[in-house]
């Protein structure tokens, strides 16, 4: 059942019109972002621009949510194991960048410099470790979720367990980070109070993933894709040209960061923003590198999507893809970052405190930016400017003076970033709950229309949690998400690795080392991150699953080589998912 | 199960091409980084070297090497009759 038969029904000529229904989509984008410029040269107010914005698109993601409803489970839970690499590629990167990367990324950038890299590098370079050591195996492996895996390989009900529970701990975390990012940018761009956007976005979320699952999340989350990609892309090729002459600014702003370094030199920083470690010194800029590498490799809503292609070669093919479309943002983040700060350092630090633009009223009132005439001179001094870095990419339309349509557009690819993620992130949860809870362990004769019915109670209960949690507002988006890296990369990535690549790991190795790598990170986090606990070798909470990997794949070795080699049958399970097919 | 000899051949070679791209992959990343600070001395169009490693050169490098495991293990599945059909 696991291998390649699809359940059609009349969905190919859909599959083979994707290039052309996308394509349409994206002009029609194009076309209605023009239409709105016009209507803010004719007079639009701002307010009008910024609903206009957010309607249309939670609204278009609403109809394709509609649209793709299903009451079948491989369409539910796989979306019917169909998609193509390069759209399923689209699809990872909405369901991969999320309010973190959109919103934080380049502000982490603006205030860490270099050191900001280890996030760049860090998202990025996971996608090798899936692509050598996950997603082809997996794909070969064929069932619906990652605790799947772990209680076929590991025999039982055990591993399962620890699956569901790393599973539920890690993309919990994860999503509330994205509620968060949601509550920001509804609160700023509708004028609404926080609590209220979460809310409202929350609708948003469930309206793709309730009656469609998998199949509806996919294909909006390639339209969600084409969205913010536009959306970060357009402000950016306009500071370039505005600065430079040349709308290529990946290539442009290594001028820009000449010219960031002159001056730093008149403004007298001391802290220079292309020099290496600096925020964090080298071991934890190396740490926190592989821990978001490992993380990347082990979240189970990513590695999930690698179910959904339709062969072991789309699903080689379709990790390339992932990584491509999720690098036009990433290598394009620095150069955002770049862009910011010599616009706040040319043109911003310097000027008349009382004719400051109307910019750092509106983000001063949401309490992103604070301007504080220490000295009473009038002039706004570097030193008198906090900018918070979530507001970075959000302000910058404003901030470098652009038409109030790029800032909309801007916002609505945030939202867009941050309801993709949240869907993905919430199907896993629920359907981790409903599959391998219920179905595989509880109730193993659940009917399929019984079993559709828990996973969307499931994911309505879940994305309540989850509003209430983000509305309490406990830390920062980045330090969230970082944390829920370092979880899963400690539970999962050894067993997983060492499921495929080492036939002697057994049940009682790969149960012992998750809860070694599960437990060991939680409580450095919760130490460290949370009590203010003393350090290990001055590691800082954003990369504890340093300890935790190397302890799980130790754990693993050790205490397999010590208990009996699994049986026959487990044994011949490792063998067939190394080879595409077996004749 | 029947694992043939040429079964082994075949994912001994998926190793031998594992840890060859995985061996890149450290160096780009982390060696690369160790050095960063030596490397900024070295300016190319604007770019301080080692910076520029960091924001963009060790991503190209990741996005080809994915790109080049899936063509070789693809042509690798032909040549060795595991391959899927179509």
């Amino acid at each position: 059942m696991a291998n390649g038969s699809t359940t059609a029904k009349g969905g190919d000529a859909f599959i083979k019109n994707l290039p052309k229904i996308y394509g349409f989509y994206t002009g029609g984008f194009i076309f209605f972002i023009i239409a709105l410029s016009i209507g803010e040269w004719l007079g639009l107010p701002n307010r009008f621009i910024g609903w206009t914005f957010m309607v249309a698109t939670v609204g278009l993601y609403a109809v394709i949510g509609i649209l793709s409803r299903t009451a079948d489970v491989a369409e539910y839970y796989v979306a019917g194991r169909r998609v193509p690499a390069i759209f399923n590629g689209m699809a990872t990167g909405a369901d991969w960048m999320s309010a973190a990367s959109f919103i934080g990324l380049a502000g982490g950038l603006y205030v860490r410099g270099y050191d900001g890299l280890a996030f760049i590098m860090g998202w990025t370079g996971g996608y090798v470790l899936v692509a050598l050591f996950l997603a082809p195996y997996l794909r070969k492996f064929g069932q619906f979720t990652i605790p799947d895996f772990l209680g076929a390989r590991y025999g039982g009900n055990i591993a399962r367990t620890i699956g569901i529970v790393a599973t539920v701990t890690a993309s919990f975390t994860y999503v509330v980070a994205q509620v968060t990012g949601v509550g920001i940018i509804m609160s700023r761009f509708l004028d609404i109070p926080f609590g209220v956007g979460v809310f409202i976005g929350l609708a948003g979320i469930l309206v793709c993933s309730f009656l469609g699952g998998m199949r509806a999340v996919t294909w909006t989350q390639v339209a969600q894709y084409i969205i913010l990609i536009i959306a970060y892309l357009v402000p950016l090729v306009w500071m370039s040209t505005a600065v430079t002459g040349v709308p290529i600014p990946q290539l442009m702003y290594g001028k820009v960061l000449q010219q960031i370094t002159e001056l730093e030199g008149t403004l007298g920083v001391a802290r220079h923003y292309v020099q290496p470690f600096t925020v964090f010194n080298i071991w934890n800029f190396m740490a926190l590198t592989f821990c978001l590498m490992v993380g990347t490799a082990a979240l189970p809503h990513i590695l999930m999507r690698y179910y959904t292609t339709p062969s072991v070669k789309e699903a080689r093919n379709s990790v390339g893809w992932s990584l491509f479309f999720i690098f036009l943002l990433y290598f394009s983040a620095p150069a955002y970052a770049a862009f910011a700060k010599y616009e706040v350092y040319s043109h911003v630090v310097g000027s008349q405190i009382a004719q400051l633009p109307n910019w750092v009223s509106l983000w001063s009132h949401v309490g992103l930016v604070k301007v504080l005439d220490a000295n009473n001179d009038g002039i706004l001094q570097l030193s008198e400017l906090t900018i918070h870095p979530d507001a970075i990419v959000l302000a910058t339309p404003e901030i470098a003076g652009m038409p109030y349509v790029i800032a909309g557009l801007v916002a609505a690819g945030g939202l867009a970033a941050a309801l993709s993620t949240a869907d993905g992130l919430l199907l896993t949860i629920s359907n981790s709950l409903s599959h391998d809870l219920y179905y595989k362990m509880i109730d193993p004769e659940a009917s399929t229309l019984r079993r559709l019915a828990i996973a969307r109670t499931l994911l309505l209960v879940v994305a309540l949690v989850a509003a209430y949690v983000a509305s309490l507002r406990l830390g920062n988006i980045l330090a969230f998400v970082s944390y829920a890296f370092s979880i899963a990369a400690a539970s999962f990535f050894p067993a997983l690795v060492l499921g495929i690549f080492w036939k002697r790991a057994n049940a009682a190795g790969a149960v012992l080392g998750m809860l070694a790598g599960f437990l060991i990170t939680m409580y450095y986090l919760l130490k460290v991150g949370f009590m203010h606990g003393e350090m290990w070798f001055g590691t800082s909470a954003l990369s504890a699953g340093v300890f935790g990997i190397p302890i799980g794949f130790l754990v693993i070795i050790v205490v397999s080589l010590l208990t009996s080699p699994p049986d026959a049958q487990t044994q011949d399970l490792v063998e067939s998912v190394r080879y595409p097919t077996i004749r | 199960m029947q694992i043939t000899e040429r079964m082994r051949e075949y994912w001994q070679r998926n190793l031998r091409l594992t840890w060859i791209l995985l061996a890149i992959w450290f160096f780009v990343t982390y060696v690369v980084a160790f050095f960063a600070p030596a490397l900024n001395n070295i300016v190319i169009l604007g770019f301080p070297l080692g910076y520029y490693m960091a924001a963009q050169g060790a991503l190209i490098v990741y996005v080809v090497l994915i790109f080049i495991y899936a063509k070789k293990m693809n042509a690798m599945d032909r040549e060795y009759n595991v391959h899927e059909e179509g």
